[in-house]
Order: structure tokens, then sequence, then C-alpha cells
């Protein structure tokens, strides 16, 4: 049994109005306890859709969303729970910080859970070490905090109700680049410690190479592609087609290969790439 | 959800009435709010909402909208026309306990709801067929004599503007920093009047900061932009009376002189003030 | 006298335990007429700071910024630097004014005073000049991120300005909406030659300019062409600045034996070079 199924799901905005728009349609998938999922799919694809209807903030106009065996929407009254379970960080969280200090920011979650004292504070413990913010910095003002703190103070918020499922929107957007490859490390080393589920929705996919397992390609409402990450590259201009920006690395890549050198395109490092050039050049060389 | 507030919305036409001057329009309407409100009896009352249902249907702007509009406070209407049934003197019609309904609660029920309902209609055919840039103008060419007084005409439309543009952008964010919380656990719909009310602080806190992080980024760009008070300052449209002008404040007239010979000429049904 | 002066400019903050933060240290940079500059640095490097110098919405502590000769500390020539110089910041929805396009993409001309019949001229010919005159009667609020920052330039190009500074225009925007918006930046240097100084952290925008300042710690670490700029990657890595794929790839070939005659920026440059090594 997988840890989520996604089964037929539709959602549309404004049923019943002249403005109905559906937005995510007949979308089947499963995500495995694990599973480190990158979502692509440029605005309006349906993916910012698609991650609210799997912690219950939408409800789906048709199909169903199984956690664990359970409809999520099978007692409507216990959403709630199903929020704790399937953890999501808004894009931009950090203006959804209004505590006093840090520490108690991280902790509305826990604290809406009804856990201890000691618990809450655990688990705010927890959740400021995975993303690397300083103990004294928990007792500041979140306001006083610079713009990087308090993104991961956000974050922070939503590792410490320990969901099983934690779905980020475009956790690096607006970071330079040296915030984006630490936040990056934080989120892959959280998983790997944990040992559980990431959805990670990004329009770098850059930054999706780098990290995830599998790619889901979302386009106009429809599931595109859900697979391994190197075969979703090794289909680089299916994705161009669709109007998505592949690395630039890869487009080097499928540019090589179309004028005839015989090389793999599913590359999405530079890495990789240097090791396919050079096995061209070698024979060269001996001859 | 709260995009679906219509309230202060325009919607771009090419009716008359979005042709005309938004000063005429904003004089018109101040003068049929009081002749709302001066209806003495039905057939005046009659003359003013048909008026006002003409003058929605003039403005081409579709049914649906204003519907929502009154959907708003449909509330209110029927919160004070209900209390306003017990109120009334004369001989009752209806007694049950200590619940008394006389002709006269009937009539100042059925006017106040209708009083209101007209009110909010004619107020969002100003809105709807009005851009915020022309109604803020309109009300400063308006007021312009009272900065005799001191008064600082321009800042406050001014204001008004700033105000208007940011109404949309802060109701999405409203709708975001909510789904945010809901998804740490909120609860803004268990609870009694307290709770509720403390449920609130993690999302007016947000907004506050995010209110004031804005206007410190749009007094920047409004500064960059070579903003320097109303001292100077020229328009794109200048505000010129036309045609449709002139008939409209002639049509206004003609029904406002027919409400007056109805109050006058036949009985007046309503003797209660309000 | 060039175009824009930065002369020695210190610039300091004030934080809440009252020390003062030095964010600009003497600060020396020149920019000529028609020059697109990219102003590269990681967050805190002092760019933010720089890009507000230079219509004087910040006045250096010491030191002193002159635009066409004028100083930004002089309160008579502050409206004359203002229209020459435009400024676009990161948030679109934080600099627009009114409610409908056009009537805020007139608001700069309007504070200038000009005749109602110039101040349409030059809306239209804005509008046209970032593509979105179709949308000139629009709501703002409705429209995508990259629409919304196009709009703001047009707001400034209304102003006919020599210079924009546009600090992280594209930050907040999509693939389609950064795409959108450095077109319009290009073409504008391009055909209406007015000087771009770009801040941003992606590379690849950066590899657009004609010359790349890289600012740390409120100083200038270097600047030159971009390619001259980027064959600096052990120094770029270092102060954890990317470097184009393209230039990282010819950099690593090069460790490996491959000729590489000019540093490429983009994909194409990049295959070309390639392919040349491998006939």
């Amino acid at each position: 049994m997988s840890l989520l199924e996604i089964k037929d799901l539709s959602f549309s905005y404004g049923v019943g109005t002249i403005f109905e728009k559906k937005a995510v349609n007949k979308v089947s998938l499963n995500i495995e306890k694990g599973d480190f999922i990158g979502i692509i799919g440029h605005t309006g694809s349906g993916k910012s859709t698609l991650i609210q209807t799997l912690n219950g903030l939408l409800k789906p106009t048709e199909g169903q969303i199984i956690l664990d065996g359970h409809d999520i929407w099978e007692n409507p009254k216990k959403i709630r729970s199903v929020r704790f379970r399937v953890g999501m960080v808004f894009q931009y969280p950090e203006y959804q910080l209004f505590e006093e200090t840090a520490e108690k920011d991280i902790a509305y979650g826990p604290k809406n859970m009804g856990l201890s004292d000691s618990e809450i504070k655990d688990k705010v413990h927890m959740a400021a070490g995975f993303v690397g913010l300083k103990p004294e910095l928990l007792k500041k003002s979140p306001f006083e905090l610079s713009g990087g703190e308090k993104r991961r103070v956000a974050i922070a918020g939503v590792i410490a109700m320990e969901p099983d499922v934690l779905i980020l929107d475009e956790p690096t957007a607006g970071l330079d680049p040296n915030g984006r490859d630490i936040l990056l490390a934080q989120i892959a080393s959280y998983h790997r410690e944990k040992e559980n589920t990431v959805l990670l929705v990004s329009h770098s996919m850059e930054d999706i190479s780098q990290i995830a397992d599998k790619i889901l390609v979302m386009n106009k409402g429809r599931m595109f592609a859900f697979d391994d990450t190197k075969k979703v590259f090794a289909r680089g201009e299916e994705l161009e087609s669709i109007g998505l920006r592949i690395p630039q690395i890869t487009k080097i890549m499928i540019e090589l290969k179309a004028k005839g050198y015989d090389v793999a395109t599913d590359i999405y490092s530079v890495e990789q790439a240097v090791n396919e050039i050079i096995k061209l050049k070698k024979p060269d060389r001996k001859g | 959800m709260l995009k679906e507030i219509t309230l202060g919305q325009y919607f771009p036409g090419k009716s008359v009435l979005h042709k005309m001057d938004p000063r005429m329009k904003i004089i018109l309407l101040t003068v049929f709010i009081v002749f709302i409100f001066l209806t003495k009896n039905y057939i005046s009352l009659a003359i003013m909402f048909v008026s006002v249902i003409f003058v929605i249907l003039l403005s081409g702007v579709s049914l649906r909208l204003y519907f929502k509009s009154l959907k708003a406070i449909i509330f209110i209407v029927l919160f004070t026309s209900v209390l306003n049934l017990f109120y009334g003197s004369g001989d009752p019609l209806f007694q049950w306990k200590f619940i008394t309904i006389t002709q006269a609660g009937i009539n100042t029920s059925i006017f106040v709801a209708a009083r209101i309902i007209a009110l909010v209609l004619i107020s969002s055919v100003l809105t709807y067929t009005t851009s915020p840039t022309d109604l803020t103008d309109g009300i400063e060419k308006l007021l312009k004599p009272l900065s005799v007084f001191h008064i600082k005409i321009h800042e406050i439309a001014m204001m008004m503007t700033i105000a208007l543009r940011f109404i949309p952008t802060l109701l999405e964010e409203t709708d975001k920093i909510m789904s945010a919380q809901k998804a740490r656990g909120a609860d803004f719909e268990s609870g009694n009047i307290l709770e509720r009310i403390k449920a609130l602080i993690p999302i007016l806190i947000p907004l506050f900061v995010s209110a004031f992080r804005r206007a410190y980024d749009l007094a920047m760009a409004m500064e960059s932009r070579c903003y320097h008070g109303g001292e100077g300052r020229t328009r794109m449209k200048v505000l010129k009376y036309s045609k449709c002008d002139y008939i409209s404040l002639i049509v206004v007239c003609l029904i406002c002189a027919g409400v007056i010979i109805c109050n006058i000429k036949l009985p007046i049904t309503l003797r209660t003030g309000m | 006298m060039h175009f824009i002066d930065v002369d020695r400019v210190v610039f300091s903050y004030e934080n809440e335990d009252n020390n003062n933060t030095k964010v600009l240290k003497e600060l020396s940079l020149s920019i000529g007429k028609g020059e697109f500059i990219a102003l590269l640095g990681h967050n805190g490097s002092g760019k933010s700071t720089l890009a507000k110098m230079f219509n004087g919405i910040l006045l250096p502590d010491t030191g002193d910024v002159t635009v066409c000769g004028m100083n930004t500390k002089n309160d008579d020539t502050l409206i004359n630097i203002r229209r020459k110089v435009g400024l676009v910041m990161q948030n679109p929805d934080n600099q627009l004014v009114a409610s409908i396009v056009e009537e805020d993409v007139a608001f700069g001309p309007e504070n200038l005073g000009l005749e109602p019949s110039e101040i349409r001229i030059r809306v239209d010919e804005a509008l046209k000049a970032v593509d979105m005159y179709a949308y000139k009667d629009h709501a703002s609020y409705k429209l995508s991120g990259g629409q919304k920052q196009r709009v703001a330039i047009a707001g400034i190009i209304a102003m006919q300005p020599d210079c924009i500074v546009l600090d992280e225009p594209t930050a907040m925007l999509d693939p389609q909406g950064r795409q959108e918006v450095m077109d319009t930046i290009v073409k504008l240097n391009k055909e209406k030659n007015i000087t771009i100084i770009l801040i941003t952290h992606y590379m690849d925008e950066a590899a657009l300019a004609n010359r790349l300042v890289i600012l740390d710690n409120g100083k200038i670490l270097t600047q030159g062409r971009p390619d001259e700029v980027f064959s600096k990657v052990e120094l770029l890595k270092r102060h954890k600045l990317d470097v184009p794929q393209a230039a990282q790839l010819a950099y690593r070939l090069k460790s490996c034996g491959f000729r590489i005659n000019k540093l490429p920026l983009n994909a194409e440059e990049c295959v070309e070079e390639i392919a040349a090594q491998l006939k």
C-alpha cells in the first residue's frame, strides 16, 4: 500500500458559476514512503492546486486522496489532523510569522496539535536544528531576523509538526545562490535523516534535478510525466515543447546530439556532461 | 472566498454611465440618495425604484454582480426590516403575547428594506462604472473649495486612490495567510467568540506587517517617480462635462420633481421619519 | 565626466542594538551612457543599498553620487535626477499606484506637470515599448507578475529617463515572466539606448550585460566583461556566487585538455566551442 494515493483527482474553481475553471484534471499517482518528488510545471499548470488538495486545504471536486489507506475526506471534521500529517510550506512562508519569538512561532503548529509543553519544546529544537537556526536566534522576535533566517523559522514551523509528508512550494524563491544551496542541502539532509516523504515544487529544474529522486511534471491541469529524475530529463525536448525551461547543461547536450555527436541527453549536472564529452574526445587523441 | 467581494470594484465598459463625468455622477448619486429617503408613499417609492433599475440596465454591467452586492447586505436588510415590523403605532393587525404588528409597522419595514436595497444598488452603479482614479479625481475636484479651510484635499484623494488600489492585493494576501495558518492547524471555525477572535491574531499580525512593508516600498516607488505632493501636478484625463452629463442632470431633476409631486399630491403612507 | 559617478561612497545602517553596520565602504563606480551593467553579489553585499543611491532615495554618509554632474545631495536638482534615473523594485505589487494600467503609467508624467495631451502620448508609447498596450484599461491586480513588472517599467519609461535601475526585478517571477521582463530590458537598452543597471541573482540574466560588477562586503570584488568575470570561476565559487553552467562546463573541459577560445555564456556558444574542438 502506498503512503499517499491520488485517484482520478480533479479540482475546479468557481463550480457552478460562469468562471468555472478546471485546474486539475483526472490526476492519478501513488507516492511511497521515503520518496523525494520534485514537482514542475509553469504557472497555471495546476501544481499549486494539486498540492493544496493533498493536505485538505482544497476539497477535490472529483476523485480521492488516500492517506495510509483512508480517504482524507472520510470524516470532514477531522481534516485538521490530516494537515498535521501532510505538512505544507507555502511560497514566501516568512510572511506568515506572527509570534513574539521565533521559538513560539515554530511551536504554533505543535501547540495546535495539542502536545504537552515538553514535547513541544523537543520538537521545536529538533526542527530548528534541521534548518540550522542557532539557539540564540530562537529567543529573538522573528521580525528582527534576516530574510533567510525568517524563511528558515517558517519552514521549521512546519517541520516541527513532524509530518509524514512535507510539501514545500518554491522554498528557494528570492534567495541568493548561497542561501538557496544551503536551504536545499538542509531539506535533503532532513529527508535523509527522517526518511519521510518530501514534495518540492519549483520553477528551477536545476534545483529539482540536484535533489529529487522522482519528478512530477504538470501541464494544463494534467499529469504530463511522473518518473525517475533521469528518465524525465531524457525527455528534455518534450519538456521544452510544453514551455518549461530545462537546465542549460541539458540543453547543451541535446544540441550536441542534434549536431550528430553520440552523447547521452539525460544529463543534468556539469559533472555528468564533462564525462560524456570526454568520452568523445578520447579516441580522437589515440588516433 | 474573500476574492468574491465586489464592493468598490470597477468593471470597464462603454455605457453612457461609463462616459459620464465622475463629478456629475457623484452629485447625482447624492441627490438620488437624498430622494430615496424623501419618498413618503408607495408611488414615489416606486418612481425611485424604477429609476434605479433603469440606471442599472443602462450601466451594462452584468446583473449577477448587482445581486452579489445585495447578497452581502441581505442580513442587514432583514434585520432592520424585521425590527421595524414591531415598532409602529396604530391599530394592531396581529397580536400574539407581547408581539404587535400594525399596518404602520409593515409600511415602515417595507420602506426601510426598499430604501437600503435602492441605496446599495445605486451606489454599486457608481463604483462599478467609475474607475477608482476617476472617482477620487471627482471627489478631489468637488471638495476643492474646502481647501480654503486648510483641509488637504489632494492628500485625502491620493490616500483613497492607494487604498482602492491595495484592497484586492490585501484580500488576496489575507487568503494566502489564512491557508498557511490552516496548514499549521489553525482553527477558525470552532470555539466561542473569544476563541475565534484569538484565532484571528495569526492572520492579523502578518497582514499588518505586510501592509507596512508594502507602504514603505510604495512610498519609495512614488518618490522615485517624482511624486512631490499635489503642487504642480497635472492629470492625463481632464474632467469635462459633456452632453450626456447634462441630459442625465435633466432626467434626474424630472425624477425628483415626480417624487416631490407624489409626496405633496398623494396621501402620505409613512409618517415616521427615517 | 561620466553619466553617473559614484565617488568613495560610505553608507551605514543603524541596527537594533544602535550599532552602525557599514554597508558600503568607500565604493567608487563610473557608469557611461547606454551601458548595460549587471550588479551581482550575495544578500548583504550592499547592492540594493547602492541601487537606491543612484536616484537619491538614499544619500551617502560620506562621498558623492552625481548624475550628469548633479549631486544627489542637492535638493534643488533631485527631481531632475529622478526623471533621468528611474527605479524598478523587486515586488511588482508594491510599486503600482493606480488600479488601472494606463492610469498607473501616467503617474510619473503627471508628477512632472506635463500637458494632458503630452502625457497621453507618452503613456501610449511607454505601454507599446513594453508590449502591454493591449492591456491599457485593465485592472493591474489581475495581471501576471511579469505583466505587472512590465507595467512598472512602462511607468518609468513614460518619464523618458536616460537610465533605469532594476533591483532584482525578476526575483518573484516565474520563468515565463522572467523571460518577458529580460526581453523588455534588453530591447530598451538596444533600441532606446537607455542605460540599464540590473541587480540580479540569476547568472543567465547577468550574462546579457556589457559589464558585470561584483560586490562583496560593501566593496567591488571584481568587474569586467561577462566572459572575463565568469572565467574567474574559483574566485566566484569562493564568494558563493554562481557561474552559468555553460561557462562551468567550458572551464572543466579546459582543465581536461580542451582548448576554449572564448568563454561561452550560453548554450549556443558552448555547443559551438565544443563542436569546434571535436572536429
